[in-house]
């Protein structure tokens, strides 16, 4: 990786340390990535989730290998299997509960890393780059707890894949062809449940090797931080990443682990659905069909629009635009605390996404889709007209450096 | 901005009509029951969950099958916990079809206590052949499988006595239960006083009754919950001490805060 802000503080010790720096400095690279890797001072609480994001992929990766050697993807089987797993292997309904709640906890996390990304302008140039991938990861992650869960089999796995998987009959002339070709068969069945379940053990190791470029690319442009200036005095304004951040860090990984270990085992069905806890019938539809909590939203703006394919269209549209944001936000200006006019827009943005993840779980009637037509407006109308005029009619606040911003906490009796 | 989100907030809802009404949710909210196994720490009753299981056995088997359940679940820690003996006695009054024997040829024996529940009917058509068409679910996970499960289940076991509405047709081998989605139940009242006879001092009421098969079929679904339970109080703690050393080492960590120049 890079040591485009540092040079290289390694130096290796041993005879053996030597030898493997001149042939494969893998260790080099650990040492200045993640461990001389100078970070801001001042990067705040928010910072951390890019931490707990790496403990939760852990996290399903490692319960989910060992699902996978119990678990039996075939529509006769996979219900029952989920519950030999809950109830007869030894610790299974652990395993099970935490790799469930897991992927609840990790869209948690990733909203707030998004939402911090929105605030502090962490997009802008020379980070990019590092937000799309990290777009690209939030996709990656979206199409995976979606296979997921389908994988037990239950109703709403069953439903949910139904419909999901339909949007793409709405594409012009080739649609139904291509809804075969994903279901295997001229409905949801066994053979999708089997490529769902290769795809969904494959693509983790995907995120993992995305989440490798998001680093990279961080490590080039180095962390962003509150102020949304630049450091300019490495001395001053950075500290090394250990044992500064490894330990600030691991307090607020495990203040989140309270956090998962509450609802794993106190509330560990709070987050599903009930429904999915009764077998796949194709011949019965639930009253409600309702994806996870983490992609109502989209859910919400799919059901808002009146033409199906306009539907799934400003659905990922909704999605694509993320993609957009560097370009579409015209302000120099990085950090919201200097931003008077976006600050406000930020927090109704927030509120807007609150609004269309309530709505999504909403029927589909009378003053909700009213409702979702006038929310999702808004999400573009943010991207396509908030941000870009902002940029012209704000006047924002000078932004102040890392160190002054230090000399100000101090002053306040905070340091 | 205070101002935008108060606005927009009160823009919500009075865009939102209450969501009850749009849901169209007719069916009446159900009545909260003060159940031993709720809470961080509830666990269950012994007793309920025997007696629960012998409401089971004796009224709702006759339809409903345990298809996830073994026998030997009944004397396992943080349920029922039968002994060993009980569970074999019990088990040995169901058949079980086992084979093919050395001949090619499959024989019937007693239940063991490693055997899933026997079930009422071979197969869904036969169940609902036997039950006019209706299938009798499997009550496995039917506490988990309804929103409140435990709540519900007891008000749809208590609530066949209610006067129908008037204008509400009533069809051949349907029944009034307010608290079934539609109000229409296939499913006779199961429970009459005294059905069951309770070997302990508990009256079989048909309230107690519900309450304890509730409670047994609450375990059903969720066998591991004391396991669960305990174990997570233990997590809790050590996750409680840990963040506080991790707290602590970083205030000490970060007072003491210098740039070391690399070597």
């Amino acid at each position: 990786m890079s040591e485009n802000n540092h040079s290289s503080s390694y130096t290796p010790r041993s005879a053996l340390a030597k030898w493997i720096d001149k042939r494969l400095p893998l260790p080099r690279a650990i040492h200045d990535n993640f461990s001389s890797f100078p970070t801001p001072v001042n990067l705040n609480f928010w910072w951390t989730f890019g931490g707990i994001l790496t403990v939760c992929l852990l996290i399903q990766i490692v319960t989910g290998i060992v699902l996978a050697m119990h678990y039996t993807p075939n529509s006769e089987h996979a219900f029952a299997s989920v519950q030999h797993i809950m109830r007869d292997v030894n610790y299974g309904w652990l395993i099970r509960y935490v790799h469930a709640n897991g992927s609840s906890m990790f869209f948690l996390a990733v909203y707030v890393h998004i939402f911090r990304g929105l605030y502090y302008g962490s997009y802008k140039a020379p980070r990019e780059l590092l937000w799309m991938v990290g777009v690209v990861i939030y996709l990656l992650m979206m199409a995976t707890a979606f296979m997921g869960y389908v994988l037990p089999w239950g109703q709403m796995s069953f439903w949910g894949a139904t419909v999901i998987t339909n949007l793409f009959s709405s594409i012009p002339l080739v649609g139904d062809e291509i809804v075969s070709w994903l279901w295997g068969g001229f409905a949801v069945g066994n053979p999708t449940l089997n490529r769902f379940f290769a795809l969904h053990y494959l693509l983790p190791f995907v995120i993992v090797g995305v989440v490798l470029l998001h680093v990279w690319s961080l490590h080039v442009s180095g962390n962003g931080n509150p102020t949304g200036t630049d450091v300019r005095k490495i001395d001053k304004e950075t500290v090394p990443f250990h044992p500064y951040y490894t330990v600030k860090d691991s307090f607020v990984i495990v203040m989140f682990l309270l956090l998962f270990a509450y609802f794993v085992f106190f509330h560990p069905n709070l987050l599903g659905h009930p429904d999915n806890y009764i077998e796949a019938n194709p011949l019965v539809t639930p009253a409600h069909i309702v994806p996870e909590w983490y992609l109502l939203p989209f859910y919400a703006i799919l059901r808002a629009i009146p033409s199906k394919l306009g539907g799934v269209i400003v659905m990922f549209g909704a999605l694509g635009v993320l993609l957009l944001l560097p370009w579409l936000d015209t302000s120099k200006i990085r950090s919201a605390r200097f931003r008077p006019l976006y600050r406000p827009f930020f927090f109704v943005f927030l509120l807007v996404c609150l609004g269309l993840g309530w709505l999504g779980a909403q029927p589909a009637e009378g003053g909700y889709v009213i409702a979702a037509r006038l929310l999702t407006f808004y999400y573009f109308a943010h991207f396509f007209v908030v941000l870009p005029v902002l940029g012209y009619v704000e006047k924002p606040k000078m932004p102040i450096s890392i160190e002054e911003s230090l000399k100000s906490k101090t002053m306040k009796g905070q340091s | 901005m205070r101002i935008v989100v108060v606005a927009f907030i009160l823009a919500l809802a009075f865009v939102l009509p209450d969501r009850a009404n749009a849901a169209g949710d007719e069916t009446p909210p159900l009545p909260n029951i003060d159940w031993s196994f709720e809470g961080p720490f509830g666990s269950f009753d012994r007793n309920a969950l025997r007696r629960g299981f012998k409401v089971y056995q004796e009224v709702c088997s006759a339809c409903h099958a345990l298809q996830f359940l073994h026998y030997r679940n009944l004397s396992q820690t943080g349920g029922p916990e039968f002994s060993e003996a009980e569970v074999k006695a019990i088990a040995s009054n169901y058949t079980v079809q086992d084979g093919p024997d050395e001949f090619g040829d499959m024989f019937d024996r007693p239940a063991l206590p490693r055997d899933k529940f026997i079930s009422p009917f071979p197969n869904p058509q036969a169940a609902r052949a036997a039950n006019g068409g209706a299938l009798p679910p499997d009550l496995s996970l039917i506490v988990n499988a309804r929103p409140n499960g435990a709540n519900y289940l007891h008000a749809l076991l208590t609530s066949y006595e209610q006067t129908p509405p008037a204008d509400l047709e009533i069809g051949d081998g349907q029944y009034y239960n307010p608290v079934m989605s539609g109000a229409l139940i296939a499913m006779a009242p199961p429970l009459v006083d005294d059905i069951v006879e309770y070997s302990d001092n508990t009256p079989a009421t048909v309230d107690n009754m519900s309450r304890d098969v509730t409670a047994f079929l609450a375990w059903a679904a969720n066998p591991h919950m004391e396991q669960r339970k305990r174990i997570g109080f233990q997590v809790m703690i050590y996750l409680v001490i840990l963040a506080g050393l991790l707290f602590f080492a970083t205030k000490k960590l970060w007072r003491g805060r210098k740039w070391q120049q690399p070597e």
